[in-house]
């Protein structure tokens, strides 16, 4: 059922569910206080620098470091070469390919690591890359997929076993024979061919580690930036042969990761190589350049939509024809079925009964990485399409974009509901939610300015009605890399009635020590700001997968709620013990257990946790602790509606944005802040995408974005403001109704400012333009068109 | 060289080299980690630094360029054990997430409200769009600015 909000039922002191309650870990933060990886320094510590390659495609014919093993202070050169004799100059990918972790036979893209100099000051690493001498012999590079696929075209991945051409993987999902029924059948069909550009997740601290191997024990401390390091852990294991027990990852505070702390990187590995074999711990820090120009790119879709349409304005089926520009190596993070990730979610937030997908990846001699850019798996590739496309039939329908998409939204009674594509969305209310923002928006008075808005300034109305699937998995479908996707929560309530919470997840600025606090507040009455939120050190926390794919909340989130009830039961006997009552004759409310009928003969949750550890029953365990591993029965399915409004100058092709509205529904709120949050976030990641942010490459495959000059990120002169919205329709099979919301506004809202920017243009026979929506497109789609 | 500068009100003797840039002066020097390194190319401001009050990103300047003045970084804006009203403003009105540009952000904001106690939305906007935020849209930062502000003036 679908409110307009939740209404918290705890004390704001207790500050459970519902409460805006300020975050704990700012308190570090707003003093300088925070302990980011850089700021970590160990005794006899060395710096590491890596060599990249200048091209994008050549054959090593050389690697001559003398003179930078000269240079004083210079402790090591690594070279690929050398990591050979120890079996790690290649490592696995999280999909299942391998990837050089130092360049030995060619390099695939500019920036791929080649050698790394260990130095006893970091400015003396760096002065020293320069002096190693690599002989190249250049080869012809491939900057798209189209040229990988062509006949005749260079083989990039010639070291794989087996690999005759450039095809990463291909995939496909949905009804073939059903698709191709309901088209023949089709009274109208709707075109969209249109690439969703590359793009970087660009966190502001950058990625590195500090390795630490004693020399004495054999025992590897890794201080990682890593959004996933349990996984982590174990994967590191299996690469290097190491035992799990010695290694210990500690992700330490994050500034900010947006998928692309996933992936390992290479560099990692070199650095953990070279405090085994030096015996002395050893950083590496990226720069920015290197972060933007090897790590995780996001995006890289080229997509050929189309939808049947009957001759009343209803969709019948979709097809799509995808293929992806995957890099040098196919180093996506995806559940290993789902080889185009949640792509197959495109049906969107529509009722038709068919639908395929068939996508294609491909090697190019670009950075590999193809991570969730704040995006559950190729959610936001998939949304961008729908939501484009149901704007363009809803022109050549002769209907009104906001009345199309009401006519064939899922309605309220389908849920649950069984996607063409294999999905089972738990719960949503479509209808409502876009008529609340059409309300906020005054959507019918923006359409009657449009009506008047003539010359050079047209006023343009975009929306966006997007249906996520975040939150995996469950673990019978999801895993990465082999392990499955569930997620842990480990609760201690200390004998004075505090408590401990332990997550295998990791925060990267989403608010977990606060979020998780207020759940366990919630279940157990214990006030917020008595309960610590522990994450990120392998040794002190339970197993789990990790913070991406907006999974946190949905699967973690529901650990925390499991695991508080189990010890609820606990505190049940305990009370019981104490009241001298049966537990059958206990009732619960916040904080407290006490005997029916008698509210004023009862115990706090802090006198219980004392008598756990100082006055516990005969035959029942001491102390007050538990974990608990969940495993999601199903994914969750946030959604929303977007309408942006802007102006575009026809002349000069520039766009400038008027209004946004967003109304999400992401389930249960838990801390109303924190989303809005989230949300503001989300959206001016959108914009980003939708106006000015996209790496490109030249010819010879010189990466173009490889710094904040060239990449553009917004800033808050650019970044529009956004009024904001909720609907709350929980989640059914969620234990708190939460569905995740980190990713939302990013996956939903280009859409909304590309279909606005072309709503305004659409008379002008104008019906696509591709992101970035850059002035010289416009114009030259207004000239074009 | 040997260099003195005044960092947070304490003078700061280190001989250095004269390409040590005044972030890692700070950082690796002095230990102050609260300046970040966002990027290379003085777009991201996370390094912010008040040089004699006036925001700099320590990237961009040698730590000699300092001898002689006065620095202040975050650590330097809690004084006599109170939060800056700044720092209190980022906290209530949700204005950071991961924490990384913060320290930036604060000092531009404490510098702006230095000059102009009542800053407009444009404003903030302007006086912050040297500093990069990749996590909160920036409509906090620029209410925690301006409700610092008021907080000052008020007080």
């Amino acid at each position: 059922m679908t409110t307009t909000q939740n209404q918290p039922t705890t004390t704001p002191e207790v500050g459970g569910i519902g409460h805006s309650v300020l975050r704990h870990e700012d308190d570090r933060f707003i003093q300088g206080a925070g302990r980011y990886l850089d700021d970590h320094v160990l005794p006899g510590m060395l710096h590491m620098a890596i060599l990249r390659s200048p091209v994008a495609h050549a054959r090593i014919r050389s690697i001559d470091s003398s003179a930078a093993s000269a240079l004083p202070g210079v402790v090591a050169v690594v070279t690929g070469e050398l990591l050979a004799g120890y079996n790690l100059a290649w490592m696995p990918t999280l999909s299942g390919d391998t990837q050089a972790v130092l360049a030995t036979d060619k390099v695939r893209y500019q920036g791929q690591e080649v050698a790394a100099v260990i130095a006893t000051d970091p400015y003396i690493a760096r002065d020293a890359l320069p002096l190693i001498d690599v002989d190249y012999e250049d080869l012809p590079a491939i900057t798209n997929p189209m040229e990988g696929l062509a006949a005749g075209a260079p083989l990039i991945r010639d070291e794989k076993e087996g690999q005759t051409d450039n095809v990463a993987y291909t995939w496909e999902a949905g009804d073939k024979a059903a698709t191709d029924a309901a088209f023949a059948k089709a009274a109208k069909v709707v075109e969209l061919d249109t690439h969703y550009p590359r793009s970087h997740p660009s966190p502001l601290e950058t990625c590195g580690c500090l390795a630490d191997v004693n020399p004495a024990t054999g025992e590897v401390t890794i201080y990682l930036t890593s959004q996933a390091p349990h996984a982590h852990r174990t994967l590191f294991a299996i690469v290097a042969g190491l035992p799990e027990q010695n290694i210990r990852i500690i992700s330490p505070d994050l500034g900010g990761g947006f998928g692309n702390k996933v992936p390992i990187y290479p560099g990692y590995v070199v650095a953990t190589a070279a405090s085994l074999v030096i015996g002395k711990p050893v950083k590496w820090i990226e720069s920015r350049t290197e972060n933007l120009i090897s790590t995780g790119f996001g995006r890289d879709f080229y997509m050929k939509g189309q939808l049947a349409l009957d001759g009343e304005g209803r969709i019948t089926a979709m097809r799509v024809e995808m293929t992806s520009d995957q890099g040098a190596f196919y180093a996506d993070a995806q559940p290993t079925k789902f080889r185009a990730g949640l792509f197959h979610i495109c049906t969107g937030s529509y009722d038709f009964p068919a639908a395929h997908i068939a996508a294609k990846g491909v090697f190019t001699n670009k950075a590999p990485g193809g991570v969730a850019y704040r995006c559950s798996f190729r959610v936001t590739e998939a949304s961008y399409l729908i939501e484009r496309l149901v704007q363009n039939a809803a022109y050549e329908s002769g209907m009104d974009p906001a009345e199309f998409r009401m006519k064939n939204f899922i309605k309220p009674e389908q849920f649950p509901y069984h996607s063409p594509t294999g999905f089972v969305y738990d719960s949503g209310d479509y209808h409502t939610a876009l008529q609340m923002a059409m309300e906020m928006a005054d959507y019918k008075g923006w359409r009657a300015k449009q009506q008047a808005s003539k010359g050079t300034k047209r006023i343009g109305i975009g929306i966006a009605s997007f249906t996520e699937v975040v939150g995996a998995g469950n673990s019978r479908e999801y895993d990465i890399a082999g392990l499955k996707m569930f997620d842990s929560a480990e609760l201690r309530i200390h004998p004075t009635g505090k408590a401990i919470l332990k997550l295998g997840t990791k925060s990267q600025g989403q608010g977990h020590e606060t979020t998780f606090a207020q759940i366990v507040a919630e279940e157990l009455g214990i006030p917020h700001s008595d309960i610590t939120v522990r994450e990120g050190d392998t040794d002190n926390t339970p197993y789990g997968l990790g913070t991406y794919a907006s999974r946190s909340t949905p699967v973690a989130g529901a650990a925390t709620a499991m695991v508080s009830r189990k010890i609820r039961e606990k505190a049940r006997t305990l009370a019981a013990h104490l009241l001298e009552a049966s537990e059958g004759d206990l009732e619960w409310e916040t904080g407290r257990f006490y005997v029916k009928g008698s509210p004023d003969k009862g115990v706090t949750i802090q006198e219980i946790a004392f008598a756990a550890y100082t006055n516990h029953p005969e035959g029942v365990e001491a102390g007050l602790e538990g974990v608990h591993y969940y495993d999601p029965p199903n994914m969750t399915y946030p959604f929303g509606s977007y309408i942006v409004v802007v102006e575009v100058d026809t002349e000069t092709g520039v766009w400038e944005v008027l209004k946004v509205v967003a109304v999400d529904d992401c389930g249960v709120r838990i801390n109303p802040m924190i989303v809005e949050g989230q949300i503001q976030g989300g959206l001016t990641e959108g914009f980003a995408k939708a106006n000015m942010q996209w790496i490109t490459f030249d010819e010879d495959g010189n990466c173009i974005g490889s710094n904040f000059l060239d990449y553009l990120v917004p800033t808050a002169w650019e970044t529009p403001k956004f009024e904001l919205g909720e609907t709350v329709t929980p989640s059914p099979h969620h234990p708190i109704g939460a569905k995740g919301v980190g990713e939302s506004a990013t996956v939903g809202s280009p859409a909304a400012f590309v279909n606005a920017v072309v709503d305004a243009l659409w008379s002008e026979g104008v019906k696509n333009i591709d992101m970035p929506v850059l002035p010289h497109r416009v114009w030259g789609a207004l000239k074009g068109a | 060289m040997l260099i003195s500068v005044n960092v947070n009100g304490a003078e700061q003797q280190r001989e250095v080299e004269p390409r040590k840039l005044l972030v890692d002066f700070i950082r690796s020097e002095l230990g102050m980690t609260g300046t970040h390194i966002g990027c290379d190319t003085t777009s991201c401001g996370a390094c912010t630094v008040l040089l004699d009050g006036k925001p700099v990103k320590s990237c961009t300047l040698l730590a000699v360029q300092a001898n002689g003045r006065n620095v202040r970084t975050v650590e330097g804006l809690k004084q006599n054990g109170q939060l800056h009203p700044i720092q209190t403003a980022f906290k209530e009105n949700h204005g950071l997430q991961c924490g990384f540009c913060t320290p930036g952000m604060m000092l531009v904001g404490s510098a702006l409200l230095a000059e102009n106690p009542d800053p407009s939305d444009d404003d903030v906007r302007w006086a912050i769009s040297g500093n990069i935020c990749r996590c909160t849209g920036y409509m906090n930062i620029v209410k925690a600015i301006q409700s610092a502000g008021q907080a000052m003036q008020g007080a």
